[in-house]
């Protein structure tokens, strides 16, 4: 096994990495894949309660880092899906107490062992993103379509090129097709035009996000929900298949929903 | 299209057209680091220079970033003057 090291990043907060990390992590797991989750925002936990495994950690990235345990010990491995890891963030250190150089020699270590490593950077352009991008092998920029969200992922994406961690993917999430219909949120087609980078995912605002996160269950299990197929569909893409991006906007009406649907049945 | 039926209705254009709009000015600007300022300031060096050289139209100049991709491009528009024929004899 060698590992495909995959850093989920946006420069602004809340537009949904961890989210994205913990679902496009347990959807690779549910294909059969072994995936550890890093969650590489020191001092600001949060991975381990959207995957609900908040009760479970003994050790953290920063133990493991300076040595305190092994890394057998740091790994938490999931109730549900038996192929699924965490490394959780220390909650009581900050940014500065882990290196670029203890990420890299991280992922070094922990390549021969799983077929995805996903790492869940922090906000912001300083040493936490640092930290995330230096032992990627591939970088997903995730943002919303709303201007703040956008002007940011521009920063990250050129950052991105100068650390040569480039070509980054984009994912857009929280697409409301009804206000983009009505003119009132830029477009897939307009952020692309925007940002100028390859697209790896569309994932429609869903409350089913929401409800799954409170259960401590991530929703792309949930076969239901229309952002969980999303994030499956960005787990495949990841695993070098081919296949077509379901546009939200276009999902709008029941007959376009029913030929999305016959379209991702005819892909799989 | 719908812009002119816009305007003839007197509508405000819709708030997505506003903010891609509004996000093209900006991220040329973050791109390359320049404010408006220091691009005027370009412009007026550039004029200077070349006119040391050339006899150039200065207020027909126009200086815009614009770009392909992520690929930026510093594009001048440089008009010489109209040229003065010489008079024989």
């Amino acid at each position: 096994m060698t590992a495909i090291v995959v850093t989920i990043t946006s420069g602004k907060g809340g537009v949904g990495k961890t989210t994205a990390t913990a679902n496009i992590g347990a959807a690779l797991a549910a294909l059969g894949q072994k995936v550890v989750c890093i969650d590489a925002d020191i001092g600001l936990r949060n991975l381990d309660v959207v995957l609900g495994l908040e009760n479970r950690i003994v050790y953290d990235l920063v133990d493991l880092v300076e040595g305190r345990c092994r890394l057998r010990q740091a790994l938490i491995r999931d109730k549900r899906l038996p192929e699924l890891f965490l490394i959780p963030a220390a909650q009581t250190r900050d940014k500065s107490a882990v290196s670029p150089s203890d990420m890299i020699r991280l992922g070094d270590e922990l390549r021969p062992e799983f077929d995805f490593v996903l790492i869940d950077s922090p906000a912001g352009i300083e040493r936490g993103f640092r930290n995330a991008i230096a032992p990627a092998n591939k970088v997903l920029v995730i943002t919303n379509p709303e201007v703040s969200a956008v002007r940011d992922a521009d920063r990250i994406i050129g950052m991105v090129e100068a650390e040569e961690k480039g070509p980054a993917s984009l994912i857009i999430n929280r697409i409301k097709p009804d206000m983009v219909k009505r003119g009132d949120m830029l477009s897939v087609d307009d952020v692309l035009e925007l940002l100028a980078i390859d697209l790896i995912g569309l994932v429609p605002d869903d409350d089913n996000v929401l409800t799954s996160t409170n259960r401590g269950s991530p929703v792309a299990l949930d076969g239901k929900s229309r952002a969980g197929q999303a994030f499956r569909d960005i787990a495949r893409r990841l695993m070098g298949e081919e296949f077509p991006m379901v546009n939200p906007q276009d999902e709008t009406g029941w007959m376009n929903r029913l030929k999305g649907w016959f379209k991702r049945e005819e892909a799989k | 299209m719908s812009s002119f039926i816009d305007r003839l209705l007197k509508r405000e254009p819709k708030s997505a057209q506003q903010a891609k709009e509004r996000l093209q000015l900006v991220l040329i600007h973050d791109r390359t680091d320049l404010t408006p300022a220091e691009m005027a300031a370009l412009k007026d060096e550039l004029i200077e220079v070349i006119s040391r050289h050339i006899e150039i139209d200065p207020k027909a100049v126009t200086i815009e970033m614009s770009q392909e991709g992520r690929e930026q491009r510093l594009i001048a528009d440089i008009p010489l003057s109209p040229p003065r024929r010489k008079r024989m004899g």
